[in-house]
């Protein structure tokens, strides 16, 4: 069994997990990325997808989350996300209202970098609605 | 003298406003407790936001964006004033509007130009007698039922924009922190540029770990501070949500003492000239027999 670690999901809203997990899988910017116990401290930036926890227990949950930023120390890791939801409360109609609003925000973009931005928000959240459509 | 009957109404009218002081009363204390635990449980993020700022801020030395440095100049200073949408909750609202028309004299005192936003009616209403002209806007949250962080975030979003045309150089933001039911204390806060004094302080709490970034810690920062801003004004305005309900409870509890109060004084003139009334008739039937 591999060794426990202090997880926290926090949105501005409420503490959604504080517990002891054995691993995390965290949709980063440039990548997913699986944190076990010890790892080596790293910031980094989140894109809206899918976290799953695997607890020490043994149990595999799974959260929903739209943009954030995890902090990661060998002795725990903390995910700020700007909101999350469990995977089985997901709104799908506030999820399709998200991309509306990313569709508008790439057809407004004023300059190339802001339209990229919002063009590649845009692309992770259809990603993100394709993957809970598909589970 | 009021006669019998004006006195009997008078006790009616203040008992039902007794009536409608205590259900305000109770209503404010249910919503304190709801208030109070959204308050509370936004917490945890705002403190890790507060160390992992601290933290990037000091990996990445002088280049910090401009959000958080500042324009260098402080000519213009915006200031965004929360208050309530109601009234009817004791020196809440005037507390805080007194606060910000103070800084908003001593800013024009020294030749400095004052910018408003007002959220919440009530600060809107009193600012507005004397600096209508530069309340740039009001933000309207009268029908938000359960303050959210989209919100916040909206609120904060406007400000940035402002600040990225370069409409302003200095941001303070104005709101009450709940202390305890009976005592908010109006404050105001500096959030762009935003306060990197208090960052050596807090850096312990993330450990001297040398963290790695990805992306670059630049990427990050242009990413996190803006969210930044967003939690202390969601902040501002739980804290501001808790204090009005704390404000609101108090206000109610005594009006509902007063009422009781005047319904004994009352009572006992209404007592009273009953008793004199009824003297005074037995005073005239025996008068009357008697001179028989």
């Amino acid at each position: 069994m591999a060794e426990a670690f202090q997880f926290e999901l926090v949105s501005p809203e409420r503490l959604l997990v504080s517990e002891q997990v054995e691993a995390v899988v965290i949709p980063g910017a440039e990548g997913e990325m699986t944190v076990l116990a010890h790892h080596a401290p790293v910031m980094t930036t989140i894109k809206p997808g899918v976290v799953t926890v695997k607890t020490a227990g043994g149990k595999e949950e799974r959260y929903v989350v739209f943009g954030g930023f995890a902090d990661i120390l060998p002795s725990g890791c903390t995910l700020l996300a700007e909101s999350a939801v469990a995977v089985g409360d997901i709104d799908r109609a506030d999820l399709a209202r998200r991309i509306q609003d990313a569709k508008e925000d790439a057809a407004d973009a004023k300059d190339d970098q802001s339209r990229s931005k919002a063009e590649q928000f845009l692309a992770q959240l259809s990603t993100l609605e394709s993957a809970l459509l598909a589970a | 003298m009021p006669s019998l009957k004006d006195l009997r109404n008078r006790i009616a009218s203040v008992k039902a406003t007794q009536k409608i002081t205590k259900a305000m009363q109770m209503v404010a204390a249910a919503k304190l407790r709801r208030a109070q635990e959204a308050a509370e449980a936004a917490r945890p993020y705002s403190e890790r936001m507060g160390s992992v700022l601290a933290n990037i801020t000091q990996a990445i030395g002088d280049d910090a964006p401009a959000l958080m440095t500042g324009t260098g100049k402080d000519d213009v200073h915006l200031l965004v004033v929360c208050t309530a949408e109601r009234g009817l909750c004791g020196g809440f609202n005037s507390q805080i509007a007194r606060l910000a028309r103070d800084h908003i004299r001593r800013l024009l005192a020294d030749g400095k130009q004052v910018k408003i936003i007002c959220v919440g009616k009530k600060g809107f209403d009193i600012l507005r007698r004397d600096y209508a002209s530069m309340i740039l806007e009001r933000v309207d949250l009268r029908e938000v039922k359960t303050l959210g962080f989209v919100n916040a975030d909206a609120i904060a979003r406007k400000v940035i924009h402002l600040f990225n045309e370069g409409g302003f150089d200095i941001c303070t933001l104005f709101y009450s922190q709940f202390k305890s039911v009976i005592s908010q204390i109006p404050t105001a806060q500096q959030i762009i540029p935003a306060g990197v004094a208090s960052a050596p302080a807090e850096a312990t709490a993330g450990g001297n770990a040398v963290y790695e970034y990805e992306p670059e810690p630049g990427e990050i920062l242009t990413d996190l501070i803006p969210r930044n801003i967003s939690v202390q004004v969601f902040r501002a305005l739980l804290e501001n949500a808790a204090g009005e309900m704390g404000a609101k409870m108090s206000a109610m509890d005594n009006a509902t003492r007063n009422a009781g109060d005047m319904i004994n004084k009352l009572s006992i003139t209404y007592n009273r000239q009953r008793q004199a009334q009824i003297t005074k008739e037995l005073i005239e039937i025996i008068s009357g027999a008697e001179a028989l």
